[in-house]
């Protein structure tokens, strides 16, 4: 429920598959439940009319998250007309559902709650006359001669960009265990959707399992809903995000256990009960260890992997990278994939953290201006990007908790002249400019 | 710190915390007031070092454990308020009768001057009670400073409102 899955499917004034997670409430809607993936209707079905649209721009952003609003922003203040095409009804991605504030510096947001910093972003981009924001709308295919096409409601478009930043986030990993299937087994970015988009409040006591950040953060608004958290369990010898983190939940009470994981769940059509149990050095289940919590949540808070279809959609030379939780696209020290002018920026080139994604963002917008825009204006550009690199790489990510997602960037950071012969030996099915 | 108990337990030592310098000294203690910074990784964040109203904190780089200069801090609570990650603490033991400790609070009900509230260690036992004698707020995070019996100044880390 991050936008990404099928946990909400149902039918929505009559179409099924609709999900209900990027729905907005409006008048004379019927909201239906459907069981499973319902086939589409054979044969042609009248749906009404569509209107179809043909734009051209100098920047398409796809993803309207910490990485695209930064993209475009960047962009725009340079001088690209810029188009931001995004799923939800409302600009901002994952910072929409993050009420913690973040860290940093000031200059980057630091100490601004996540929610501020989208509602900051979508003031400033809406009131930027060259940024266009086209919501509730998906791409759905990239065309030779580099055409993008975007379904929205009750619209068509065929936009022609001459680059595209690639901003397309993450979507939560599952687990395997006993009866994961039933209701109260959640991705923990679902659970912050439900309660902390939409005010509701998901249940009475949780099981959060995993103690990375997404993890430990979820465990603590959930008790500041009122939701009993009666542990965390993490497979790893240690806890996986940031110490302060985990302070927060340990003293309200929560217990965080290492080297445990989930066995199975029970409970008559709904989470009554979970089962966790003690692993070994091997993360094999030690019998006899068994646990178990009266609860009405589990929470899945396993890892993201970058959504990277476009990507490899566009030809673009990809690869496994298990530091950064998946395929991702090659690319530039400028961010710029084997693809000319698409580039890559925030969880999709490598699942990070949301204040590196916006250093992603400038560095990928400030590329594609230091092509597309006149000479003076690109030089500066350059030297921007140069000195955004440098913090990055050398600064921010220098800190140790950050140290497994540099080691990722840098396995799949190939310089210019390589990412050349790359492109001769690979050459892209299409390309923008 | 790789083998740190604290990235096991989610629970750092006052030892850690000396190690890192991050433990006021004991004569700083005797004489008021004093942050507690209780951030013992290298996190890319320094939001205490700009708030800081007498520049008593210190970072070379974003990355730094940031490092007090015990004298100058006057401990105001302004970093309890703007710590992202909830670390900063600041606590008095210079009294004779009581103790006093401030707390970041993010949750329903906030406590008012006056309540007596449950007074919880880092691993969230409730190790007594005390009574509230300040509260303000900063973008929705509350700093309370709550009186606490002698002796629980460097043990008390949060408070909780009976409901």
């Amino acid at each position: 429920m991050i936008g990404k899955c099928s946990s909400c499917f149902m039918k929505v004034n009559g179409v099924p598959n609709a999900k209900t997670c990027r729905e907005p409430v409006r008048e004379g809607l019927v909201v239906e439940r459907q069981r499973g993936w319902v086939p589409p209707a054979a044969g042609v079905e009248e749906l009404g009319s569509v209107e179809f649209r043909e734009v051209e721009t100098d920047l398409l952003v796809v993803g309207g998250g910490p990485a695209g609003l930064s993209a475009a922003l960047k962009a725009s203040e340079c001088g690209l007309d810029v188009v931001v095409v995004d799923e939800h009804f409302k600009i901002g991605g994952q910072l929409l559902k993050q009420t913690h504030k973040f860290f940093g510096s000031v200059e980057l947001f630091g100490g601004m709650r996540g929610f501020q910093i989208a509602e900051e972003y979508a003031r400033r981009i809406g009131s930027s006359e060259r940024i266009r924001v086209i919501p509730r709308s998906a791409v759905y295919g990239v065309f030779r001669g580099g055409l993008v096409g975007v379904v929205g409601e009750n619209s068509h478009y065929v936009i022609k960009p001459r680059a595209v930043v690639g901003s397309t986030g993450a979507s939560e990993r599952y687990l395997d265990f006993v009866n994961n299937d039933l209701p109260g087994v959640i991705g923990a970015g679902g659970v912050q959707t439900i309660m902390n988009e939409y005010g509701v409040k998901p249940g009475d006591s949780a099981l959060v399992v995993g103690s990375g950040n997404v993890g430990l953060i979820v465990a603590y608004q959930l008790l500041q809903a009122g939701v009993a958290v009666r542990a965390v369990v993490e497979i790893l010898p240690e806890i996986g995000g940031w110490f302060v983190h985990a302070a927060k939940v340990r003293r309200y009470g929560v217990p965080i256990l290492t080297q445990h994981t989930i066995k199975a769940v029970y409970g008559n059509g709904k989470v009554e009960e979970a089962e966790v149990v003690a692993v070994d050095e091997n993360f094999n289940p030690i019998p006899g260890s068994e646990k178990k919590f009266r609860v009405d949540l589990v929470l899945l808070a396993v890892g993201l992997e970058p959504d990277t279809r476009l990507f490899s959609q566009c030809g673009a030379v990809m690869k496994w990278s298990p530091d950064l939780g998946g395929l991702v696209p090659l690319r530039t020290p400028d961010l710029e994939t084997s693809v000319r002018n698409l580039y890559v920026a925030g969880d999709a080139s490598g699942i990070e953290e949301a204040t590196t994604a916006i250093m992603e963002g400038w560095v990928a917008a400030l590329s594609a201006v230091s092509k597309l825009a006149d000479k003076s204006r690109a030089s500066r550009a350059e030297e921007e990007l140069e000195k955004i690199n440098k913090f990055l790489w050398e600064e921010y990510r220098a800190s140790p908790v950050l140290a497994r997602a540099r080691r990722g960037k840098q396995s799949v950071t190939v310089s210019r002249e390589e990412m050349e012969k790359i492109r001769a030996e690979h050459p892209p099915h299409v390309s923008f400019g | 710190m790789p083998n740190s108990s604290f990235r096991k337990t989610g629970v750092v030592s006052p030892e850690e915390l000396a190690a890192l310098n991050l433990l006021p000294p004991e004569d700083r203690l005797k004489k008021g007031p004093v942050v507690v910074l209780e951030c013992p990784e290298m996190i890319p964040c320094n939001i205490c070092v700009p708030y800081c109203p007498t520049k008593a904190i210190k970072m070379e780089k974003l990355i730094d454990i940031p490092a007090v200069e015990w004298d100058k801090c006057i401990g105001c609570g302004i970093c309890v308020a703007v710590c992202p990650g909830l670390a900063a603490f600041v606590v008095d033991t210079s009294k004779s009768d009581f103790d006093y400790v401030t707390v970041p609070h993010e949750f329903i009900p906030i406590p008012r001057v006056g309540d007596e509230v449950v007074l919880l260690n880092k691993l969230g036992e409730g190790v007594g009670r005390g009574v509230v004698v300040r509260v303000w707020e900063r973008n929705r995070t509350y700093v309370i400073t709550v009186r606490v019996p002698k002796g629980l100044g460097m043990e008390v880390r949060a408070v909780w409102v009976e409901r």
